[in-house]
């Protein structure tokens, strides 16, 4: 890879890191696992002057749960380390769906969820998922530490929220009310492709009705979408032949798919409800997972 | 000759050795060409037209030039100074080297940085101002030959249109009585859509050029080193005998290293003007968008038949993309190649086809791939009429086949187009295939399967290819006729080292020649050492593609070592004091008729040769020899190919699940490296009809300039490939074998989609042009399919 030039500083601390963006300002990027960045600064699409690699930073890699339920993911937690995470499987079957489902081995073993967050490519995966289980992300800058909900994290493609003297340092998924059912469907032209399209749901259940619902698109927007009618049309029902079909057309609505050379936007538009309906159906079937 | 090396029954020095070159590969010590580094050697890179069609107004290079690591800067302008701005084809058409005039397609070579490292050359890009003046791009090809066209190549004088040639093959007449009284007709439009053969290894050089010495040495990515140093000559005015060409390592080639690319012209230039070695490597994207494509064949298709079932004839009409030039490395008397081949494996009474070919503002290529030279285009053709013919009958497809199959009583055949096949048992080799499928069970299976609404296809492929081009005095490239050599030196204590012409870019040339050497002397494959890629160690030939290595080089070291046995024979009856009449070759010795016990090896007989033994008449000293193959004919491998799917209706999506592939490559000589050859073929076919294209939107905009978007298949897509082999030699090949390197590539893409159209046909599909991505294959359903080669309507 022939970049362009660029300056590389590794921080021990958190304080040294956002010094060091500060004085960088806009043309200081922060290095997580570097397989968004890298493959741009690869291609000059990207051309920072100042490379803040945040690896060396200690304490982020963890993903844990409080004990009231609330789920933490550092900012150096690996794709890899949510494929593998027995926690997850027990208690975060969309997040358990999409771990594996993100490009292959190699990346997943380097990128991190905070950082594909960062990143907000509207075919990232996590973001969907993340804004399914109405989580948000903590950005900590020169004056401490601030929350910042996922619905208004992303503000355009490959753009989010963050100060240039910010750095992420974990995002939270709240606590559930009730039971969590869910799941991650993912359209790929062939293994470790990015999504065609992505769809996240995410449902907190008691008996039978749905107390919560997150619907998420990946890939069939400018960004992310929430796609919120087709949860609304979920919340306080039961999961039933009408209700999944009304979810699943409103989700269709709300994709804002573009024809490329990954399908035409109404086939993307289809696939959406498919997957919408896939999901719920299955939904319906399993057995909820334990409540986080 | 003894029993051909089947797997199993390994006789003499065949069989499935590990290969000789895994040793310094599994290590990572082999050497390619970026690998390679000299005392003050300078980097180059390419400024590259964003643009699929414009003219230049003007390229300014100053401040590139003002760069403190920058050394020198080449343009159009500077190249038509030396009158090096364009250069021959392959195909005899002239390539821009940088343009002057116009770019023609998007990623077509401007200009070249010489730089003392990479990073300053591609920082030095940057500073380089192009002035463009945009013009309407000419992208369909279907619209070429329209009146208000685009011209793409109006620096040929005279030139009024997009036509690149009209040629045809076979009996029109006789084709159109067969199909005028036929009672069953059926016909298609299918396009083979752009595709890339991407080689892991990208195209790259070093470029010495000695002021002193007037030698010029290059290391490149050559599939045919000693062609590129004829061309070189040729083109640069260099005497030939100054020009040494290295292919070292090579990471694949599959085609695209066959021509001369502007990258490595620009490298000699560039390193004759600094006096300093110059390297050119090109990354990913420049390889994907700039370096020959593959296919952009569009075609319709018929076939003829009669109510029962029984083929007549079959006739192509094919619009074929070439590009900006002509740059396709086919022998020059068949323009479309060996298409002209889409007769396939049946027994038919007439054929005729014709071909266009089309100038467009995309790359040039057209022949790569592996694809024998558009066998390919023309298997899938025929496989997919006869596919569509069976179900026009209501027939079974592939009993379809076996009835019209050609017999083995029929070979040598002779098609309606004029291919003499050599030899073959197409009956034995489908019938294999058909019980290692267990067919009639996977058809009953799949009618449960469709009563239950689940989608499962079986897919049938037979083909013929014709490889190992060729007789000299049919098939040539730029006048150099497709002979190739070999010299062959035995030293005196036995040990033999084999020089060829072709040149191993992942084949095992160095296992499988020795093999061959090694079999014919009573030696060892260890004992045998292979040079390779180098023009001043080796034999001219024409290099390795086409699935000509074994064929033809093959065969011209099969007929050195002969040489050297025959040789021997003569030394051998000097030390024993007899005639050599007397002796007779036996398990790898001359021995005594009647007293096998007393005899010499090649080893005994070497030193002999090498020692004060008064040599007998016709022994000038030494065993060394050397023999250049002129084939009398191509070869003729064959093979049965079934693929079953399992096809999601609501999403598109296709899984392959299983692949079972029968081929006859005639002798098997080294029966693993056969069996690698068809993993690979397998892969490609899969990844072709599932999911790679390159494709351009209305602007000429390439949209396969990456692996995000040119989809390679990885093992997830591709099912452990179930093989069987049959053993028909060729008659006329020194030891029966034939080529296998393309075989599985050129065979298997009608056999996936053959299979995803089976799948389909309750939604009434009959037919869906490549790659079956997903989308295409939910639009197919639809009853509304795409162009594949054009971003998506
Ligand atoms: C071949 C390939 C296939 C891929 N396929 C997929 C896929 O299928 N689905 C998918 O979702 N993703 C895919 N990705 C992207 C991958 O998931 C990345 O890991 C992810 O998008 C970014 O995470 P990262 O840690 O690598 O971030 P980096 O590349 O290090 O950074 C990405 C951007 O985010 C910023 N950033 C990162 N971390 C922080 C932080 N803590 N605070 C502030 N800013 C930060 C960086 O400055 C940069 O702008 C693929 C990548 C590759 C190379």
């Amino acid at each position: 890879m022939y970049p362009s030039r660029f300056r590389y500083e590794a921080p021990h601390t958190v304080a040294e890191a956002i010094r060091l963006l500060a004085a960088g300002g806009d043309n200081a990027k922060v290095l997580a696992g570097g397989q968004s960045l890298v493959p741009l600064m690869k291609l000059r699409f990207a051309a920072p002057e100042l490379v803040v690699d945040i690896n060396n930073l200690p304490g982020l890699s963890y993903h844990r749960a409080d004990p009231d339920g609330t789920l933490r993911i550092g900012a150096l937690c690996r794709h890899a380390d949510l494929e593998r995470s027995a926690l997850l499987a027990g208690t975060q079957p969309t997040m358990a769906a999409a771990a594996p489902l993100i490009a292959d081995p190699i990346v997943r073993n380097r990128g991190t969820l905070v950082g594909s967050l960062c990143h907000a490519d509207p075919q990232g995966d996590w973001a969907s998922v993340v804004l399914s289980l109405g989580g948000s992300v903590v950005a900590e800058g020169p004056d401490g530490r601030r929350s910042i909900p996922m619905t208004d994290f992303v503000t355009g493609p490959f753009q989010n929220l963050l100060a240039p003297d910010e750095i992420a340092v974990e995002a939270v998924i709240p606590a559930a009310q009730g039971e969590r059912r869910g799941g991650y469907l993912k359209l790929e032209r062939r293994v470790g492709d990015f999504a065609t399209v992505g769809v996240a749901v995410s449902l907190e259940t008691a008996g039978e009705v749905v107390r919560r619902a997150g619907i998420a698109l990946t890939g069939v927007g400018a960004s992310t979408i929430a796609a919120s009618a087709a949860a609304a049309a979920l919340t306080g029902h039961s999961l039933t032949a009408e209700s999944i079909a009304a979810a699943a057309s409103a989700a269709a609505e709300a994709a804002r798919p573009r024809t490329d050379h990954r399908g035409s936007a109404e086939y993307k538009r289809h696939m959406v409800a498919t997957f919408v309906e896939r999901i719920l159906t299955r939904c319906s079937a399993e057995p909820a997972e334990r409540a986080a | 000759m003894t029993g051909p090396g089947v797997a199993g029954q390994e006789t003499g020095a065949y069989g499935a050795i590990p290969r000789k070159e895994d040793a310094r590969f599994v290590r990572g010590q082999g050497t390619f060409v970026d690998d390679i580094s000299l005392p003050g050697m300078l980097h180059g890179a390419i400024l590259r037209s964003p643009l699929a069609h414009a003219r230049i107004i003007s390229v300014d290079a100053s401040a590139a030039l003002a760069h403190p690591k920058v050394e020198a800067v080449l343009t159009g302008a500077d190249l038509a100074g030396r009158g090096l701005a364009w250069m021959p084809t392959l195909s005899a058409d002239v390539q821009a080297v940088l343009a002057t005039d116009k770019v023609r397609f998007q990623g077509q070579e401007v200009a070249f940085v010489v730089a003392q490292d990479r990073y300053a050359a591609r920082d030095a890009l940057e500073l380089i101002a192009v002035e463009y003046e945009p013009l309407p791009p000419l992208i369909d090809a279907r619209t070429a030959l329209a009146q208000d066209a685009p011209l793409v190549r109006d620096d040929v004088p005279g030139r009024a249109d997009n036509r690149v040639f009209d040629w045809n093959a076979g009996d029109k007449t006789a084709t159109d009585a067969v199909f005028a009284t036929a009672e069953v007709r059926v016909g298609c439009d299918m396009v083979y859509p752009r595709s890339h053969p991407a080689p892991l290894e990208t195209c790259g050089i070093v470029a010495a050029s000695d002021a002193v010495t007037g030698r010029l040495t290059v290391w490149s990515t050559s599939q045919a080193p000693h062609a590129h140093r004829t061309l070189y000559s040729v083109i640069t005015g260099l005497p030939e005998h100054k020009i040494r060409i290295v292919s070292p390592d090579i990471g694949g080639g599959f085609g695209s290293k066959v021509p001369v690319y502007p990258g490595y012209l620009c490298a000699i230039v560039a390193s004759m003007i600094t006096g300093r070695p110059v390297k050119w490597v090109e990354d990913r994207s420049e390889n994907l968008m700039s370096t020959a494509f593959a296919r952009d064949y569009h075609m319709h298709g018929e076939i003829a038949a009669t109510a029962d079932g029984r083929i007549l004839g079959v006739r192509a009409r094919v619009l074929a993309d070439h590009g900006a030039f002509n740059a396709t490395a086919q022998p020059a008397k068949y323009p479309a190649g060996f298409f002209h081949i889409f007769t396939g494996s049946y027994d038919l009474q007439a054929a005729f086809c014709e071909v266009t070919g089309v100038y467009t503002n995309k790359a040039p290529g057209g022949v790569a791939y592996s694809c024998s030279f558009r066998v390919t285009e023309a298997v899938y053709l025929v496989e997919r009429l006869v596919d569509l013919l069976a179900r026009e009958l209501g027939m079974d497809p592939a009993q379809l086949r076996m009835r019209n199959l050609l017999r083995p009583e029929q070979f040598p055949y002779t098609c309606p187009t004029g291919w003499q096949y050599d030899s073959g048992d197409y009956p034995r080799a489908f019938a294999l295939a058909l019980d290692l499928a267990g067919y009639q069970g996977l058809r009953r299976e799949q009618a449960e399967r469709r009563a239950r609404g689940e989608y499962m296809g079986i897919g049938i492929s037979f083909f013929t290819e014709g490889v190992g081009a060729g007789p000299r005095a049919h098939m040539d490239i730029l006048g150099l006729g497709m002979a190739d050599g070999a010299d062959l030196r035995v030293h005196p204590t036995g040990k033999v080292v084999l020089a060829i012409s072709v040149q191993t870019q992942g084949q095992g040339h160095e296992t499988t020649f020795a093999q061959l050497v090694a079999h014919e002397l009573g030696l060892t494959p260890d004992d045998v050492e292979v040079v390779h890629g180098d023009t001043d160690r080796t034999p001219f030939g024409l290099g390795t593609y086409g699935s000509r290595s074994t064929p033809v080089s093959g065969a011209a070291a099969v007929l050195a070592a002969r040489k050297v046995r025959d040789r021997a024979r003569l030394v051998a009856a000097a030390t024993l004091e007899l005639s050599p009449d007397d002796l007779e070759w036996l398990d790898g010795k001359w021995r005594v008729r009647g007293d096998p016990d007393r005899g010499a090896g090649i080893a005994e007989i070497a030193m002999a040769a090498h020692s004060s033994l008064e040599l007998p008449d016709g022994v000038e000293g030494h065993l060394d020899a050397s023999a250049v193959y002129n084939p009398p004919n191509l070869t003729f491998p064959f093979g049965a190919y079934i693929c079953v799917t399992d096809v999601d209706p609501a999403t598109g999506e296709v899984t392959v699940r299983r692949f079972i592939a029968v081929d006859d490559c005639g002798v098997r000589i080294n029966p693993m490296i056969v069996e690698g050859q068809v993993h690979r073929g397998l892969a490609d076919g899969i990844g072709m009809a599932l999911m790679q294209a390159i494709a351009f939107d209305e602007n000429g905009n390439c949209l396969g300039g990456s692996f995000m978007d040119y989809l390679l298949p990885t093992a997830l897509e591709c099912p452990s490939p179930e093989l069987g082999a049959t053993v028909t030699p060729s008659p006329h090949h020194p030891v029966g074998a034939k080529g296998i390197g393309e075989s599985a590539t050129v065979g298997s893409p009608p056999a996936v989609v053959n299979s995803v159209v089976d799948a389909l046909a309750p939604f009434g599909v009959r037919h869906a042009d490549m790659p079956l991505t997903p989308a295409n294959v939910w639009r197919a359903i639809q009853g509304r399919p795409v162009r594949p080669d054009l971003a998506v309507s």
